[in-house]
């Protein structure tokens, strides 16, 4: 085999990302495991882990899927309880996982608020908590999280997405003046509309609108998220930490 | 060594301080200069060192180098 100048990118990293199964996760997963690293997927099934394994086995790249439910915090220190033992704790973390549910707010429920926090922004403080002592230990570590440009901007019937992502940003800054000491950065990238399955089902005219918008005149890609993932995962990216990186195409220029 | 040299030792080791520098009452943060991540990674060593776990509600309480070995001798056979 040809060893690839790519492959010593992230060489030696261990990298829990969650939602590894599709779009913006899975471009991610599958990047920084072409750069080298060892990449530990998550996803809610286990024909998804299984999607994301074989996947790995394919290319001939290091990594496996494994099954967490990102809002159960027992399955969250199980998992890491279990990477521990075989010594993978990682040393990159990118929370990626996220769902978008559409509602005006006067018409959310109670469950359906919790379950969009739960998932999209308490898990990235869950898993944040879990990870952090052995890059503490290390002195060093890379944390990212996934938000989005509704995370600065919001949108009708995303009260709720967008104050998750929004939080997630809060997340970011504080925790990376809380361990910037240690030689861990905490970043956020926020990507704009990415053609992927959560955003497959908007209608044609409001994507003839949307691409008005973006000067760049076309969607996103997830490998456009995953290669300023790496970017920020990398030694490259080792003197920002706290920062929201807008990924949008110029969409909004915040 | 001594579960009282041992932490002394672990305290020096975290805090960048020479050993006779720490003493049984030393604070943490008034006495030895800690910031509050130190004495969380302290925790985390003596955890490792002592082999046990200290929770969240007891690391609290473990302020100074006293605190640290009589929790330690109070939780390890």
């Amino acid at each position: 085999m040809v060893i690839d100048e790519k492959l010593t990118l992230l060489k030696g990293e261990i990298a829990l990302i969650t939602g590894a199964t599709r779009g913006i996760g899975e471009s991610i997963a599958d990047e920084f495991a072409k750069a080298g690293a060892m990449v530990i997927g998550t996803a809610t099934t286990k024909e998804g882990a299984e999607k994301i394994s074989n996947r790995f086995s394919n290319a001939d790249l290091d990594g496996y899927g494994i099954v967490l439910d990102i809002a159960n915090t027992e399955q969250i220190s199980e998992t890491i309880k279990t990477l521990k033992q075989s010594d993978l704790m990682p040393s990159i973390l990118v929370n990626n996982a996220g769902i978008s549910l559409e509602n005006l707010l006067m018409r959310i429920k109670e469950e359906e608020w919790e379950k969009v926090i739960a998932i999209n922004l308490s898990s990235a403080f869950y898993l944040s908590k879990a990870v952090i002592g052995s890059m503490l230990k290390n002195r060093h570590g890379r944390i990212i999280n996934i938000g989005s440009v509704q995370g600065s901007t919001g949108a009708p019937g995303h009260s709720h997405y967008s104050a998750a992502k929004a939080g997630l940003i809060g997340l970011t800054k504080s925790l990376a003046q809380e361990v910037g000491s240690r030689n861990i950065t905490v970043n956020a990238i926020s990507p704009g509309y990415v053609s992927t399955d959560m955003t497959k089902d908007i209608d044609e005219k409001m994507n003839q609108a949307l691409l008005e918008q973006i000067p760049l005149k076309r969607f996103g890609k997830p490998i456009d998220i995953a290669k300023t993932a790496i970017y920020l995962a990398s030694s490259s990216g080792s003197y920002i930490t706290g920062e929201t990186i807008n990924v949008n195409g110029g969409m909004n220029m915040l | 060594m001594s579960v009282e040299a041992k932490v002394k030792s672990i305290v020096a080791k975290q805090l960048g301080l020479g050993e006779d520098e720490v003493n049984n009452e030393s604070s943490f943060i008034d006495d030895l200069g800690a910031d509050s991540l130190d004495t969380v990674e302290l925790v985390m060593s003596l955890e490792e060192e002592f082999d046990i776990e200290i929770s969240d509600d007891e690391a609290e309480n473990i302020l100074t180098v006293q605190a640290a070995i009589d929790h330690i001798n109070s939780n390890s056979d």
